[in-house]
């Protein structure tokens, strides 16, 4: 339990200096209005790195997931809108897609990164058919629920917290997360014990394909309208975020509340370097620096633990 | 604890019985006609050398594989069931040497994972309860919280916890535990408690089947022993019939006949001494070193380690002090999409490059010149290396090791799956080499290879257990060794 604990400290920690320096530069911030703004597009995020904790869980890896999220949020931002019922179908069979390719790679032994890298082209066609230009809509119950106003605290501080607190309950407590973090932790044992590995890897790519599907409307919800590239960047943010909670990409070690904390570290780094007015062209490499320097440290925590 | 009193009519029938089963993997005969049954409050104990089928009769048994022929036959087998469920449904356990815990999970969620149908409300509570009750029974005393992440425990803690796990009462009473070496990692003191524990196991109606190199243990626990040799079955009684040594006897190869190449190798001149690692393996100049056991008994590590020793970390010079020669080919020998040329210069394209150019010349000449004296059969060097068989691959990386100008070889296993033809070959090419000077450290888990050399040293759990020279390298002197004679004192 201490380990663990250990392993959620360092993404807590680079949360609330990220937040301390924004506050410092900004202090308008901190205020309800503030928060609701830093955070809000990190609901998406956190949804999207929960599905992509899925993958991870089992030893693979999503290249797929920004272009699959991009897809969702152009069915609910069109067939969702217009004809709910072939709408929310469609999301339904995305998520079998989802598991069926779970059970094709471990039946078939195909490297996962291949298989998504491939599946990215195939969702991302799908998305710009389905919307060729900027536009839709997004439903009215998804749009009211994304500016609902909580008491005290924001809801886009709320929901990320709800979503971590689910997972959480699923994946570590349930002995259906259980037996999926064991099939990362070791494959050969679950067979041995008796256990399909395929309907289990397909059990978790179901999941990711679910969180996924729900990272897609959450983002209509946000920006009430869809593109077939809107979530691309989703892909590597959501492998960041994993890894900057406390997961590791072989092993079955993942985090619910460490993927949750690292999606939104990682949104907040993207508003911190604007309140420093760094100019966008080095945005993204002042981003990654950040991400290298929070890993570094890591590092630093696992070889001491080790040495201990 | 199993209760066979409420099983009717089970109470004399075998947990499990093999009836002249056979088990090829391809052309390699695994096991032979073995014929064979565990009754209940049995403990049976199983030796043999290495490749001698033990780990396949403990595969057939708990189901892992169905034998090609023979048959084998479970308590309460249901045909229409496979090998493996039929397995499980007996009660059939196994802890194997390689860990088969999930080091992500916790000490009870590991039980889970092999507890099929537990109920799913308070599963948390029922598998911590089964966990400790389990710990408690086998392992008095531990101190192993089921809360704990098995990632973070010992060696010998995760162990201990597999073998708890085995004898836990879940979905079936175990009715048969298969220990392969169980106490590799344990120490005295807890191994103690073991064997204890499977004495009143089995006194309670249960059965074991019980794998060790360890002699003291073996006889304290077992009641009748089974001895293995080239996949046969070459003697089963009860365990008072048998003594320390004739069970050595009874497990060694037929003795083959290599007086020549013992009268050879005394006459051999050896220079000064060119290697001496920490663990007192050490090597001189000219001289074959044989490094012995059972397998997995650290020879590869020490290999590993003196190869690593003796190599630069960052740059590779033209005069290499130490090359290696792979036994696992696939993994890390050879190279599949090349040809048997490029395979073959790979490690000493430093050697014969200038400026960090390859001198094409150079390297199809050395190339060829080895094809020769080595006699790798082929037509074409720039055919792939996969079109030759595997003991021409391996001839291929022996060439590789040997056409550096290298003092010293490591070789890890490196005739594994290699014909009869061929290791005669390279047996003759290894004492040219050393004749000419050259040093071998030659890993081998096949007696004959290893009484080729000059000098023996024998592993046992990652220490050198004996170090044998000239006269005193004897099939019978390498399984004393291999095998713990004294009382598990250590």
């Amino acid at each position: 339990m201490t380990a663990e604990r250990m392993r959620l400290l360092l993404p807590v920690l680079s949360l609330a200096v990220l937040l301390g320096a924004v506050f410092y530069l900004q202090p308008r911030a901190m205020s309800y209005f503030g928060l609701n703004l830093l955070f809000n597009l990190a609901i998406p995020v956190a949804l999207a790195t929960i599905a992509q904790m899925m993958i991870i869980m089992v030893n693979d890896i999503d290249l797929s997931i920004g272009a699959f999220v991009s897809f969702c949020a152009c069915v609910t931002a069109t067939f969702v809108h217009d004809t709910p019922l072939i709408g929310y179908s469609i999301l339904l069979l995305a998520i079998l897609g989802y598991a069926a390719l779970g059970a094709l790679i471990q039946l078939r032994g195909l490297p996962a990164i291949v298989v998504t890298l491939g599946m990215s082209f195939v969702w991302g066609g799908l998305a710009v058919l389905i919307l060729p230009s900027p536009g839709g809509a997004s439903p009215e119950w998804l749009k009211a629920l994304m500016v609902f106003k909580t008491p005290l605290v924001p809801i886009a501080v709320i929901v990320p917290l709800i979503i971590a607190f689910v997972v959480h309950v699923l994946i570590k407590r349930s002995w259906v997360g259980v037996v999926l973090q064991g099939l990362g932790g070791n494959e050969r044992a679950m067979e041995r014990a008796g256990w399909s590995v395929v309907q289990l890897r397909a059990g978790a790519y179901g999941l990711a394909g679910l969180f996924g599907v729900l990272a897609g409307m959450c983002l209509v919800g946000l920006t009430t309208a869809a593109d077939a590239n809107i979530a691309l960047r989703y892909t590597l943010l959501s492998i960041a975020g994993v890894i900057l909670g406390g997961g590791e990409f072989v092993g079955g070690r993942i985090s619910p509340f460490g993927a949750v904390i690292g999606a939104l570290t990682l949104t907040l780094a993207a508003s911190f370097l604007s309140f420093l007015r760094l100019s966008p062209d080095w945005q993204i490499g002042a981003q990654g620096a950040i991400l290298i320097l929070v890993l570094a440290v890591r590092l630093l925590f696992v070889r001491k633990g080790v040495t201990a | 604890m199993p209760d066979t009193q409420t099983i009717p009519g089970a109470l004399d029938a075998p947990v499990v019985s093999l009836d002249a089963a056979d088990m090829s993997f391809g052309l390699v005969h695994a096991l032979r006609q073995a014929t064979m049954a565990v009754a209940a409050g049995e403990c049976v104990g199983l030796v043999g050398h290495n490749g001698a089928g033990k780990s396949t009769l403990a595969n057939v048994i708990n189901g892992r594989l169905s034998p090609t022929g023979g048959g084998v036959t479970h308590r309460y087998a249901n045909i229409a069931m496979t090998n493996s469920e039929n397995a499980r449904n007996a009660g059939i356990r196994s802890v194997f040497q390689e860990l088969s815990l999930c080091p992500n999970l916790t000490v009870l969620e590991n039980l889970r994972i092999t507890y099929w149908n537990m109920s799913r409300r308070n599963w948390r509570r029922t598998a911590k309860q089964k966990v400790t009750d389990a710990l408690d029974l086998v392992f008095p005393g531990h101190d192993i919280r089921p809360h704990a992440t098995v990632g973070a425990l010992t060696i010998a803690q995760r162990q201990m916890v597999e073998i708890a796990i085995a004898f836990a009462d879940r979905d079936s009473e175990p009715s048969l535990v298969i220990l392969d070496e169980p106490t590799s990692s344990l120490d005295a003191a807890i191994a103690q408690q073991l064997l204890a524990h499977i004495n009143r196991f089995c006194a309670a109606g249960g059965a074991v089947l019980f794998i060790s190199h360890m002699m003291g243990e073996i006889f304290e626990v077992a009641t009748r022993i089974i001895i293995m040799k080239d996949g046969q079955i070459v003697d089963d009684q009860p365990a008072r019939a048998f003594t320390r040594s004739s069970i050595v006897d009874a497990m060694g190869h037929v003795a083959p006949d290599h007086d020549e190449a013992v009268v050879d190798r005394a006459n051999r001149p050896l220079g000064n001494e060119v290697i001496r690692a920490e663990n007192g393996l050490s090597a001189r100049k000219g001289e074959i070193v044989g490094l012995a056991g059972l397998a997995g008994h650290g020879q590869a590590e020490a290999l590993a380690q003196i190869y690593f020793d003796h190599s630069p970390l960052w740059k590779t010079t033209k005069t290499p002090e130490v090359v290696f020669v792979a036994g696992d080919r696939s993994r890390d020998g050879v190279m599949p999409l090349w040809s048997i040329l490029r395979n073959l210069s790979l490690t000493t394209l430093n050697e014969f490059s200038r400026r960090a150019m390859v001198d094409h010349g150079a390297e199809v000449g050395l190339v060829q010149s080895w094809k020769e004296r080595i006699g790798i059969r082929t037509d074409n060097l720039r055919n792939p290396i996969l079109s030759l068989s595997g003991g021409n691959q391996q001839k291929v990386l022996f060439a590789r090791a040997l056409a550096s100008a290298a003092p010293i070889v490591v070789m890890d296993d490196p005739m594994r799956g290699v014909d009869v033809g061929t290791k005669k070959e390279v047996y003759q090419m290894l004492q040219d080499e050393a004749a000419r000077g050259r040093s071998f450290l030659w890993y081998s888990t096949e007696t004959d290879e290893i009484l080729e050399c000059d000098r023996v040293f024998v592993f046992r759990t990652g220490r050198i257990a004996a170090e044998l020279i000239g006269e005193e390298i004897t099939e019978e002197n390498i399984l004393r060794a291999s095998f713990e004679m004294q009382e598990a004192a250590e």
